[in-house]
């Protein structure tokens, strides 16, 4: 046996003992419910509920956004001054991705992963990942304004971000806008 | 007189009218009190309308919104078609073919939350049969099980954790009509077999994945990894294969990964035995719009298998991909890639080969690939020319 072939044995072997102990990484599961996402983003406050919605216009424009139908009649977000809260959710490649998104004056200020339940691509929960949108806002081709780096053999992972992230900013758009209206 | 007493009587009159019209302090009191009640209860009613409404609504979207949810059974495929035109050096050998190369189905189905399969079926080169062109091959169908939330395992036929094609190779993900030489003649993509596979979470952004599985035959008189591709039917088994990955992705962006494989007798117990050891390594970089991509792959096989062919026991390649996206539809690439088979041998055998060209993806699942390449291999038998293609995904 040549010693390269007693180093890959020993590497294989290593990884597999390392796979045994290996701390409680939580590579899919939930992270933190809606509740607690909602809390934490308006502390000390807690706003009431509200429903946006979904007029044939708004939901014509949030269909090009996600690439699919949009089932329902309204959309639950919470709104204290001019941020917003968002949860969302977006199939990855087979299950959905639970992804809270808070909108401050047309801009993204945080995304966050909520619950992930793909068994590949949970590498967009990461902070450094998610904290590329922030500053982000959509164009009207429904693309966001800045590039996001993605993560290679998890396309559909960060596809899924991506639209979820532009359509809260829509979402947020027209809250501004009915707002305005009522006023 | 008579009209003064008149006028009197009509005034007498009109003020007890007014008297009579005017309410009391206690009639003003219990009028308010009657429309303050009045307003409570519609207040009350509206309230109850609102919880009726919502109810309702609550109701309708329970059977008429489902969460984001697909069926538990998925389809998916993709496929490519492409045109080769080319020449080696020595203008003794053509390719001029045009070939629907891969056709390829994906089913999968989630039986739990945690307990999935996935599968891949592929026809290769358009019409498969005895003396045909192509063939029809299983390349994956496992179960897949999240025994906890970060460790998975699973069992069945599934591709090998090397490299960056091998697991990924959806037309629209990579550049280039044809998949590079290096993963394809050194590692070999693409490239599956059977057993069980462990994988899992060390630490953010650090996941490993190792693997017990069937192995390579390379029979008496072959010397390449590819030619030794049992491709999981009715196999020998005389000699399992071990592969082990580590795989660093915690900067967006980022992939840097190296796996191993290591193989007691590639000639399954054939002869004298051949161990083998592949090792290979990648990264794969995405800043923005310019994307880089870099592997190295080489197989240490037992000295025993120079009789075959002098210098096949060492096998090596590695390539240099840079790539620029103009547009969201539109990308450059340019790519070095060196491989050889017999790197062992003192005579040079090395393959090189520059490939140049555009993808155009019409839609993001959808790519027009075009490319130029330029290959330099010993006795003049390099191929130059021209591949075009288009792919597609689902």
């Amino acid at each position: 046996m040549h010693n390269s072939s007693l180093k890959a044995l020993s590497i294989v072997g290593a990884l597999l003992i390392a796979s045994l102990f290996s701390p409680a990484v939580l590579s899919k599961g939930v992270y933190q419910s809606g509740p607690e996402f909602i809390a934490q983003t308006f502390a000390p406050q807690q706003p009431q509920a509200k429903a946006l919605w979904l007029t044939p216009e708004i939901r014509q424009r949030a269909e090009s956004i996600l690439d699919r139908q949009v089932p329902g009649l309204r959309v639950r977000y919470h709104i204290l001054d001019n941020k917003s809260a968002w949860i969302l959710e977006e199939i990855g490649k087979e299950m959905p991705i639970t992804i809270g998104v808070v909108v401050t004056d047309h801009k993204i200020t945080e995304v966050k992963i909520l619950a992930y339940r793909e068994s590949r691509g949970g590498e967009v929960r990461y902070p450094a990942y998610t904290a590329q949108y922030r500053g982000a806002s959509l164009q009207s081709n429904n693309r966001l304004d800045q590039s996001i780096d993605g993560i290679t053999g998890a396309t559909l992972s960060v596809w899924a971000v991506n639209k979820v992230a532009g359509l809260a900013l829509y979402y947020h758009s027209q809250v501004v806008e009915q707002a305005v209206a009522t006023n | 007189m008579n009209k003064k007493l008149l006028a009197l009587a009509a005034g007498l009159c009109l003020t007890s009218t007014v008297q009579a019209e005017t309410p009391s302090l206690e009639q003003l009191w219990q009028l308010v009190k009657d429309q303050q009640a009045e307003i409570e209860a519609l207040k009350s009613q509206i309230k109850d309308n609102d919880i009726k409404t919502e109810a309702t609504i609550s109701a309708v979207e329970q059977f008429t919104v489902t969460p984001v949810k697909t069926s538990k059974t998925k389809i998916g495929g993709y496929g490519e078609v492409h045109y080769n035109n080319l020449e080696n050096d020595n203008a003794t050998g053509t390719i001029d073919a045009v070939d629907f190369h891969r056709f390829v189905m994906f089913t999968g189905h989630q039986f739990t939350d945690n307990i999935r399969f996935f599968s891949e079926l592929e026809l290769e080169h358009s019409i498969a049969g005895e003396g045909k062109a192509g063939e029809i091959e299983l390349e994956q169908a496992y179960i897949e099980w999240d025994a906890t939330e970060n460790l998975s395992a699973k069992a069945g036929l599934f591709l090998m954790p090397v490299g960056i094609l091998n697991e990924t190779h959806e037309p629209e993900t990579f550049y280039g009509t044809e998949r590079n030489n290096v993963e394809k003649n050194i590692i070999p993509a693409t490239w599956w077999e059977a057993g069980g596979a462990v994988s899992g979470e060390l630490l953010q952004g650090l996941s490993f994945d190792v693997a017990a599985h069937s192995g390579l035959y390379i029979a008496e008189g072959k010397y390449k990894p590819r030619d030794g591709r049992q491709k999981v039917g009715k196999a020998k088994a005389d000699n399992m294969a071990f592969t082990g990955r580590l795989k660093y992705t915690a900067i967006p962006g980022l992939e840097l990964a190296a796996s191993v494989q290591y193989q007691a007798d590639v000639r399954q117990g054939e002869g004298a035995s051949i161990d083998g050891t592949l090792f290979e390594t990648h990264v794969a970089w995405q800043a923005d719009d310019f994307q880089l991509r870099a592997l190295y792959a080489q197989w240490e096989f037992d000295e025993v298998l120079n009789a075959t062919k002098a210098g096949a026991s060492e096998q090596n390649g590695f390539y240099i991909e840079p790539s620029y996206r103009l547009s969201e539809n539109f990308g450059l690439f340019a790519r070095y890639s060196h491989w050889d088979n017999t790197a062992g041998a003192q005579v040079d055998s090395k393959i090189s080969q520059i490939d140049l060209g555009v993808n155009y993806w019409l839609h993001r699942n959808v790519v027009f690939k075009f490319d130029y390449q330029n290959q330099d291999a010993p006795n003049g038998n390099g191929y130059d020319g021209i591949n075009m293609g288009v792919g597609y995904s689902f």
